[in-house]
């Protein structure tokens, strides 16, 4: 290659990114900053926001016990969402993969689809499902006697995370469903062979085979679920808060933008160290069984 | 390999019932015939359907969607090719941190990207415009357009490209002529897919948008935030039918599982 080629192929890399670098750091990264700079602004009533750097909304959120039991709600909403994802998406992903060729593809469609339908019409779907004491989901658990009285949906912590769960849903699949595509048959046939029980193949082979695959699934869920916005206030109402929809009235009802950016960084910063965290882990976990 | 037993097939139905529940039952109250919310159990009817038409918020909000969405994609696929083109065929300093930037939008939540982009917009003096929109969307949409920008440059054969360097050709006429319809397929269901994202976004755009440029989910979520009633379902059939057709093309064009698995993620 000539000297000016060379110098060419240096260069390219970054000439045929400087668009999209320039756009990412001018309206994505400079906005997060302003918004943690914003958590630090004073604001009141009638004088709106003031560009002064105190810790006011950092020591009401750190104080207020209101904001500690919003934050364990919505993290205890997205940890009983994830554990309900995992308990039926890894079996609903093992079962997927022993089908024939074109149940499979087909239930697979029928499975991750929903994950581009329009978040809003699946929660008004399950809005429909609930539908107060006598909803469908009601009549079906009383008629089938799995319930005496009716469980309340709409508006509890239940509902959220059912509707979530369904939300979330086609993420534990997909992500079980690829560590699947790793797993060799032919261990299972050869426990099988060697007088392994179906419990037994499925405790001792199959468990920690699929396991960075729900554990991946698991934090995608988790990060989506205590993040969620729609489905919570659909279904939680205007009472029962987490924390995005919390962000969402202190900015657009209560118009306190300093102490909803406070909330939004928090769970922002939250989010990373749990999902960094957890990724490492697994990762260490996971590279000393394979060593 | 062992074959479903009678309880995987009876687990397998039960999960797939409760997954379509939710979508089915907007889709069948949305043919009620009654005023009220209600499964069409007397015959079939359009008339919430028909009730759209009287409700003008919702059509604008439509037309306003389709437009956000198309032109977005269309906006950020210029941004994510020449990107994607550099990240799947040079090593260079900074590669791996600028893949990660790119695809970061996929790991912030989308309400601190609404919130930030309120306080940015808001600024900047474009609170609640369409262009604050656009660039919004441009953010969000791109790292779809780019994963699959990116596998399809990563798959691509070099060597007709090296064929038409050989026979003279400059390069634009190289990418105009050979590479940009070689990555095609990969670049048109970026965009589908980078559509559907924006077509369906709420979290963010629930934050940006001001009467006059919302979007029809965030109309969806306002009104339902007042009451539910039948032509919210009719208006909801409506969306769930127009992704639908777009999940098929993309299906045909692409094959749904590989864009939902994200195949070739930072083309390592």
């Amino acid at each position: 290659m000539s000297m000016a080629a060379e110098e060419r192929s240096a260069r390219a890399p970054w000439a045929l990114t400087a668009p999209a670098l320039m756009l990412f750091v001018g309206v994505l990264l400079i906005p997060l900053a302003m918004t943690v700079m914003l958590s630090f602004h004073d604001w009141g009533q009638y004088k709106g926001i003031e560009p002064v750097f105190i810790l006011k909304n950092w020591h009401e959120i750190a104080t207020d016990p209101y904001y500690a039991e919003m934050f364990w709600r919505t993290f205890r909403i997205a940890i009983l969402t994830t554990l309900l994802t995992a308990l039926l998406g890894a079996p609903e992903a093992y079962i997927l993969n022993r089908m024939s060729g074109r149940w499979k593809s087909f239930f697979l469609l029928v499975i991750l689809g929903p994950l581009l339908i329009s978040v809003v019409a699946r929660t008004l779907g399950w809005a429909l499902l609930f539908g107060g004491n006598n909803g469908l989901v009601n009549k079906l658990l009383m008629s089938l006697g799995a319930i005496r009285s009716p469980i309340p949906f709409m508006f509890t912590e239940t509902g959220m995370v059912v509707a979530l769960a369904h939300v979330m849903m086609p993420f534990m699949v997909l992500s079980v469903w690829a560590a699947l595509q790793r797993l060799d048959p032919q261990i299972e046939n050869a426990a099988m062979s060697l007088g392994a029980s179906p419990a037994t193949i499925i405790r001792r082979i199959i468990m920690p085979q699929i396991m960075p695959g729900v554990l991946s699934g698991a934090i995608i869920v988790f990060s989506l679920s205590a993040s969620a916005f729609a489905t919570p206030a659909i279904i939680g109402g205007r009472r029962l808060k987490v924390a995005a929809t919390l962000a969402y009235d202190e900015f657009l009802n209560t118009l306190n933008w300093p102490l909803g950016a406070a909330v939004a960084t928090l769970l922002l910063v939250a989010l990373v160290l749990i999902v960094v965290g957890s990724n490492a882990l697994i990762e260490r976990r996971y590279a000393e069984v394979f060593r | 390999m062992r074959r479903n037993g009678p309880l995987a097939l009876i687990f397998h139905t039960i999960f797939v019932i409760v997954m379509v529940a939710p979508i089915l039952v907007v889709c069948l109250v949305a043919f009620t015939p009654e005023g009220f919310l209600s499964l069409p159990t007397n015959g079939f009817s359009l008339r919430w359907f028909r009730t759209i038409a009287n409700y003008p918020e919702f059509i604008h909000a439509f037309w306003v969607s389709l437009g956000l969405g198309a032109l977005s994609s269309l906006v950020g696929l210029l941004f994510a090719v020449p990107a994607a083109l550099a990240i799947a065929r040079y090593r260079f300093r900074g590669r791996d941190v600028l893949a990660a930037l790119f695809l970061s939008p996929l790991m912030i939540p989308h309400v601190v990207l609404g919130i930030a982009f309120l306080r940015f917009f808001t600024s900047a003096g474009l609170g609640g415009s369409f262009a604050a929109l656009i660039i919004a969307h441009v953010i969000i949409v791109f790292p779809f357009a780019l994963r699959l920008t990116l596998a399809a440059a990563t798959g691509m054969d070099r060597s007709v490209e090296m064929a038409a360097v050989s026979l003279g050709a400059g390069s634009w006429t190289l990418f105009r002529r050979v590479t940009l319809p070689l990555i095609l397929p990969g670049v048109i269901s970026g965009w589908a897919l980078a559509f559907i994202q924006s077509f369906d976004d709420l979290t963010m755009t629930v934050f940006l948008a001001a009467p006059g440029t919302e979007t029809l989910p965030v109309r969806m979520f306002l009104y339902i935030q007042d009451n539910i009633d039948p032509l919210v379902t009719s208006v909801s059939a409506c969306v769930i039918a127009i992704t639908m057709t777009a999940l098929i093309l993309l299906d045909r064009f692409y094959g749904l599982d590989r864009v939902l698995a994200g195949k070739g993620d930072t083309g390592r």
